[in-house]
Order: structure tokens, then sequence, then C-alpha cells
């Protein structure tokens, strides 16, 4: 089995600040893999790099072989992906959004209109396809976002929090899914995730970052019986420490709070 | 190509399906015609101007324009703010299609804007000259639509936020709208005013789609045409610029 994704010694700087130090994996492809760790860890960070979203200071990253910082457009269509925020065009249908998704991923139309109605239909949304997606839950919202992420085929699925804000019922549901679609398609998933017990049922294996820099990796058994840990969530705050984290500030608030000390005063 | 398409067609409908948005933004040029219009066309007749409606309306329909077009380009904000920017930033097309389909969406629905208002306008006594003309007339709206989408881009692509979004209307649009010839003309104003209006891209856009109604342009045709051309593809290049430095 190949290796879906490929990091090594990747590092992301803003100015002083090192949101990603010197961090090394690999993802099998087929697997589903649990990148975890607290607010602020670099995350986000690490995803948006692998996305082709932001350049990473050094390092190499190699996404279904591709390297992101060049052949940009091979790599996005290597992957679909599930934003930690909402995407979605709330003014359109269920329908539309696919509909558009399908087009700027350039599906042929015969399989777009296929692959639309399987979609809907499996992530249970069939009937409700044609509304405004402004009259969604939020739950309903995730999963019509995951049924987008894979209109185009991607041999990988990131989710970033993909089960943020959602009742047990959906989260439930929605990893369901997401363990179908990998077992029978060989789908690569990463994920991010706070939900431990989420990581421990379905990751197959995990790599927990704290201050950016990877500091435990392996299977979840493995993580538990290193820390002698009954289980995940307590092997995790064995791992990060009890200290509560700042909010998170994302790479564009780090910059803006970088630019307000640097010039000395507020810009508005 | 595909992509130019459908992210245009995504503004025409959500343009459609907003009626609230259609009715509120002719709120502001019903105003000024009825107001400026009724009110100072005893006025301008007595001055010897001749008929004021059909001085005022090319400048009300532009101003529709104008407002459209640059809330068009801004909407960059919100589709950022409400995440889906995400989703076409990380699709396997260029921005370049991206910001283009947007553009030419925002532009179409600025003029669909302006169009409605000339109807307005007709209803009120508004004449063009010369019915010969009237492609010209839509030439020249279409590239106001175009040139203020490009500035509203630029604005939607460097601004994190809606915070901003006041100051631009009240420091740019309304001077640009004031000083363009819209409402009066520039003859016999101060040196300094007359200079101004001659700096204003927007007056070229009202000047030219006056004189496709009236058959009489104050700084020429050709002056016109060419001037507001060549700021429209600057503007695109300049909005599609800092567009494709937008960082997530």
């Amino acid at each position: 089995m190949g290796e879906m994704i490929a990091v090594h010694d990747l590092v992301k700087n803003y100015g002083e600040f090192c949101a990603v130090n010197h961090i090394s994996f690999t993802v099998a492809e087929g697997k589903i893999f649990g990148f975890l760790g607290p607010n602020g860890a670099g995350k986000t960070t690490t995803i948006k790099m692998l996305t082709t979203v932001l350049d990473p200071t050094s390092g190499k990253i190699l996404v279904n072989g591709h390297d992101p910082t060049r052949d940009q457009k091979q790599v996005r269509r290597s992957f679909g992906i599930v934003f930690q925020d909402p995407s979605l065009d709330d003014e359109l249908t269920a329908q539309e959004n696919m509909d558009l998704h399908g087009i700027l991923y350039g599906v042929p139309h015969a399989e777009r209109v296929k692959r639309i109605d399987m979609l809907v239909d499996f992530v249970g949304l069939g009937d409700r396809k044609k509304d405004l997606v402004k009259t969604y839950s939020g739950g309903m919202k995730r999963r019509l976002e995951v049924a987008r992420a894979l209109l185009h085929n991607p041999r990988i699925l990131f989710l970033d929090e993909p089960t943020i804000g959602l009742d047990p019922q959906t989260r439930n549901h929605i990893w369901s899914y997401i363990q179908q679609l990998s077992k029978e398609e060989g789908v690569t998933v990463f994920f991010t995730t706070h939900y431990m017990d989420e990581a421990d049922r379905v990751a197959g294996d995990v790599a927990v970052i704290d201050h950016g820099k990877i500091v435990a990796q392996g299977a979840p058994a493995d993580l538990k019986e290193r820390t002698k840990c009954a289980n995940l969530e307590d092997a995790f705050i064995a791992l990060t420490g009890h200290a509560i984290r700042e909010e998170e500030a994302n790479a564009m608030d780090r910059m803006r709070m970088m630019g307000r000390a640097w010039r000395g005063g507020g810009r508005r | 190509m595909k992509a130019i398409y459908i992210l245009c067609l995504r503004q025409l409908k959500r343009y459609v399906r907003s009626p609230a948005r259609i009715i509120g933004s002719l709120g502001q040029p019903l105003l000024f015609l009825v107001a400026l219009g009724f009110g100072f066309r005893s006025m301008f007749a007595r001055a010897g101007g001749g008929n004021y409606i059909n001085f005022l309306s090319p400048g009300i329909i532009s101003m529709a324009i104008l407002f459209n077009a640059v809330f068009s380009g801004i909407e960059i904000i919100w589709d950022r703010q409400f995440g889906f920017l995400k989703e076409t930033l990380v699709a396997p097309v260029s921005r370049l299609e991206i910001v283009f389909g947007r553009m030419l969406g925002g532009a179409i629905v600025a003029m669909a804007q302006g169009t409605v208002v000339l109807l307005i306008c007709v209803i009120a006594g508004f004449r063009i000259h010369n019915s010969l003309m009237v492609p010209l007339a839509i030439l020249f709206m279409f590239l106001i639509a175009l040139l203020f989408t490009g500035i509203g881009t630029v604005f939607g692509s460097v601004l994190q936020d809606m915070q901003g979004f006041p100051l631009i209307i009240n420091f740019l649009i309304m001077p640009l709208f004031f000083f363009s010839g819209a409402i009066f003309s520039a003859d016999g104003l101060p040196k300094a005013l007359q200079f101004a209006l001659r700096l204003n891209p927007l007056s070229y856009g009202v000047d030219g789609l006056r004189g496709a109604c009236s058959s009489v342009f104050a700084y020429g045709m050709a002056t016109d045409l060419i001037v507001v051309t060549i700021l429209t593809g600057i503007l695109l290049g300049v909005g599609s610029y800092f567009f494709s430095k937008i960082q997530l």
C-alpha cells in the first residue's frame, strides 16, 4: 500500500512565531488518520499546507504523490475537504451547491448528475436537495458538506473538526458514513477533532501535535499503553498537559496581531 | 471557462432570489430622481438648461450601477465570513477564473439594476433622443458596471470584515457620485471642482451615457469611450491581482 500523504520535516513560521515545528508523518492509502492536538497546536495550519492554501516555510509534502506548492491543481483534484467552519452558499439549494462544486472540479455532466443523486441520498438528504441550504440545520449542512467533498471522487478526504457543535446522533451518523466510505471506496481520511472518543473509535492511527511539534504517533491502543491510560482522552492529557490554551488564533489573526504590535497601534 | 460561467450564474441566482435587495437598492436612486428631478426641474429650465429629467436620468442610472457594482465586489467579504470563498479557493481552477466569474456576475447584476432604474426614469419622463444610440448607452452602462465591480473587488479582497464598508461608501463612493456631473454639469463650476470632475472616472461614464441618450457629449464620445474602457481594463486587472493575493 502506498503513502497517500507524506510529510517530511515540515516547518511554518510566522515571523518569530513557529506554528509548525519540524514535523514528519505519513498516512497510508485507505487509512483513517486522526490529527489531534489542543487549540492553537498547529492542526489547521498543517491542513492548510497539505491543501495548497498555505506555503510552508520549509520541508517537503507529498499528497497523492504531488507537491502542493508546485502541482497545485493535481493536489487539489486529489482531495475533498470539509472545513472547520461552514463553506456552503446558503442562498443556493443543496443540489445547486453540489452542482457548482462538480463544475469547479470538472466532473462531466452525466457523472455529476448521477453522483449528486447518489451522494445526497447517501447522507440522507435526498428529499431535501431542492431546498435552500439556509433552511438546513447545522447537522444537515455538515452532512451536505461531506457529500460535496466526495463529489469529484477524491482519493483523500480532509476533515477539519467535522463534528464540532453537533449532537451525538449526527456525529455518529457522519462517522459511520465516513467509515463506510473508507472501507468501500478506499478513500484515505485525514481528520482533526477534539473528541477523543471519536478518534479512538474510528482512527487507525493518530498523531498528537502540541506547540507545533508531534509529541506522539501510533495506533490509539499504543498511545494508551505507552501512557498507561484507560482511554485516549487521558492519554491525550498525559501527553499535552493540563494547561488551558489560548483561544485558537488562526494564522491571519497572528499576522494581524504581530502587525499591530509592530506598528505600535491599532489599525482601526 | 465553465468555472467563470457557474460563478457568474451563482451571483445572478442570488440576485434574483433576493427581492429585498432589488427593491432596497432602488430606494436611493428613486429618492434622488424624485427629489432632485422634480425639485430642480423648473429652476433648471428657467436657467436655460432644458429638460432636467433628461439631464439627470443618466446620472441616476449611473448611480444605481455604481452602488450595485461596488457592492457586488464587496460581497467577497461576505463570502469570506460565511465561508463560501474557501470552497472556491481550494478548487482546481485558477484564481483568475474565479475572480472573472465573480466580476462578470457582479457587473451583470449591476446592469440589471441600472436597467430597472432606466425604466423608472422613462416613467418619470426621461426620453432617449436617438434610439439608434441605445446600444452605445448599454455599452456605457456595462463598462461602468465592470469598472466599479473591479473597484469593489479590490476593497472586498483587501478588507477583512464589513467595518470598513461605511468608510468606502462615505469617502469614496459618495464623492465619486456627487463630483461626476451626474446631477449638475461641469459648466460654470469653480476651476478646482472642474478639475476634480475631470479626474473622476465616473464623469466619463456619466457623460458617455448621457451623450448616448441625448446625443450631446461634454467630453466627446471617443474620449469617454477610451477613458472608460482603459480604466475598466486597469481596474479589472488590479481587482484580479488583489483577489489572487487573498490568504485564507
